[in-house]
């Protein structure tokens, strides 16, 4: 078998012949195998990771009009190796009331909810972890793991704030989820499955579904940033209220673990959006060369990821009450009416060429939104009167 | 023995070591917390089954719904999240006949039941359980009565819940 047109089946062959050459049993060596092969996969996940706090730093700065980190390195690029021996050489300071064992587990449990999605997640033709039937549905229930881990965090701290950090994080995890849910139901409705293999694949014989169904991916994006507690919904953090929510009380390594899980999950998220609607590993030669893919991937994440940065460093933070009206007022209505279209329009239109179905999805979408701004343009209009009567007299 | 007899020991003695945590901590939180493992454990039994659908289910209903538990136990009871009474009463000597003679009713069936040692068979390849589950809650001949009730049911409820919280003026 060629390494280069399929790596994990040819690597997996070779080191099995060597295993039970050694004279090991053959179940024994698939499983050290197996085993081997998740420690690389977490590995691979790490390493992006030590790479995206430069990037991080290195894009905020840019959108704040600085230079960002530039001592270290060409570009400022080793910059992360001296930040992760600092997070290390720190001091590790526990709360004295603070519940020891729940406490250290946290962090941990934090950074393994994000690490949990890579299992599902296709990075080319013929790499990924497992090919899940129910991928889509995995994907919200490692958010649960997420979710307990900042809860385990707030409440064990034995603080005020970070158990505020909590309560808003349930708060907003309780509301986005619908949307995000709903909006996943997008893909699973076109390609009739959940798994993100085959949904991957439908995008590279057929059409990306960003060209289909533009709102869905803008309705992902928005129930993703709220799940990842970035700006402008970042109130389960809110340095400027709470300090810092829930990771106010840990130092050293245990916050690195936090702040690690917290960039890998949004690049994660890019990543997930590029699979959905972006069409995951799909480019050029893709299909001949894995590894292609895996860089096409990689780069399709790092622009959501950039997308996700884009918008945290560019609007400020929204109250909590208005968070929540956005939800169950703007976004779930939205959400449920864009899948009663897409349900409707998609089995109309699936039978015609290609083309007309392209069009019409994207029109349907178009239709959608325009009509959605009009309604609010209304409401906005009519709560305007009625705050300022006076300028709404002049304007008549 | 096979790794997935092996997961299936080290699951089974986890559930089990966490249900008695579950009732024996006197920690409202702990005890959510290892409700938590035990459910997770019967997550994994379903993995390991090929039930994913279930399994993942059992992840998102479950432990999703524990943290709001988990919340709310901490907002209601504030301070007094220890039980300090004496968790024995005078009826346990009932409660542990009882138990006994549930549990040698239950092992001598068990015992006698041939299905005991049998490991599970794999599942027929390209057979799509999720799809399987679909279209069995919405074919006729099928759940779709009992599937449309259980919808109702809840969007009863859930406008019940709404006109409950509303702020009549």
């Amino acid at each position: 078998m060629n390494f280069w047109s399929d790596p994990i089946n040819s690597v997996y062959e070779s080191w099995l012949l060597a295993f039970t050459g050694w004279g090991l049993d053959a179940t024994l060596s698939q499983v050290i195998i197996y085993i081997l092969g998740i420690l690389i996969l977490i590995t691979f996940a790490m390493v992006i990771d030590i790479l995206l706090v430069w990037v991080e730093r290195k894009v905020v700065a840019r959108f704040q009009g600085r230079l960002g980190p530039n001592r270290i390195g060409p570009f400022g690029l080793f910059q992360p190796i001296p930040d992760v021996i600092k997070l290390i050489i720190k001091e590790d300071t526990t709360p004295a009331n603070a519940d020891k064992f729940v406490y250290n587990l946290a962090p941990v449990l934090s950074l393994a909810s994000v690490l949990f999605l890579w299992a599902v997640v296709p990075l080319a033709v013929n790499i990924f972890g497992v090919d899940l039937n129910i991928a889509l549905l995995y994907m919200i229930a490692t958010g649960a793991f997420g979710t307990l881990s900042i809860i385990m965090a707030g409440w064990s701290s034995n603080n005020k704030y970070a158990l505020l950090g909590a309560y808003r994080q349930v708060a907003s995890m309780i509301s986005f989820e619908i949307p995000m849910v709903v909006s996943l139901l997008i893909p699973a409705i076109i390609t009739g499955t959940l798994s993100m293999k085959t949904i991957t694949e439908y995008q590279v014989n057929n059409f990306w579904f960003f060209l289909v169904s533009p709102l869905g991916a803008l309705l992902f994006l928005i129930a993703a940033i709220a799940e990842l507690g970035r700006s402008p919904f970042d109130l389960n953090e809110g340095e400027s209220e709470i300090v810092s929510g829930y990771h106010i009380e840990y130092s050293g390594m245990k916050f690195g673990l936090f702040y690690a899980g917290e960039m890998l999950h949004a690049f994660t998220f890019g990543g997930l959006l590029a699979v959905l609607f972006f069409g995951g590993w799909h480019g050029p030669f893709s299909s001949e060369f894995p590894l292609l893919g895996v860089l096409y991937f990689v780069a399709k994440a790092m622009f959501g990821y950039w997308i996700i940065m884009w918008i945290k460093y560019t609007v400020p933070r929204i109250r909590i009450d208005h968070m929540l009206l956005f939800n169950w007022k703007f976004l779930t209505p939205l959400a449920f009416a864009l899948l009663i279209v897409t349900a409707l329009v998609h089995p109309l239109l699936k039978d015609q060429p290609q083309w007309i179905y392209i069009l019409g999805m994207f029109l349907s979408n178009l239709l959608l939104g325009w009509v959605t701004i009009e309604i609010l343009r209304g409401r906005s209009a009519k709560e305007r009167a009625a705050v300022e009567p006076v300028a709404a007299v002049g304007h008549h | 023995m096979e790794p997935t007899q092996i997961i299936f020991l080290v699951t089974a003695i986890m559930m089990l070591s966490s249900a008695v945590m579950v009732v024996s901590s006197r920690h409202l939180v702990h005890a959510a917390l290892w409700l938590i493992v035990t459910l997770f454990g019967a997550a994994v039994l379903f993995a390991l089954l090929e039930a994913t659908f279930i399994a993942v289910i059992q992840v998102v209903v479950y432990i999703g719904a524990i943290a709001i538990m988990f919340i709310f136990a901490v907002m209601l009871t504030r301070r007094e999240l220890r039980d300090s009474a004496d968790p024995w009463n005078k009826g346990w000597p009932v409660a542990l006949a009882l138990t006994a003679v549930v549990a040698v009713t239950l092992g001598s069936f068990l015992l006698k039941w041939d299905g005991l040692l049998k490991t599970s068979q794999p599942m027929a390849e390209g057979y799509d359980s999720v799809a399987s589950l679909g279209t069995a809650l919405i074919s006729p001949d099928a759940f779709v009565l009992p599937f449309e009730v259980a919808s109702v049911l809840l969007l009863a409820a859930l406008l019940g819940s709404v006109y409950v919280a509303m702020n009549k003026k």
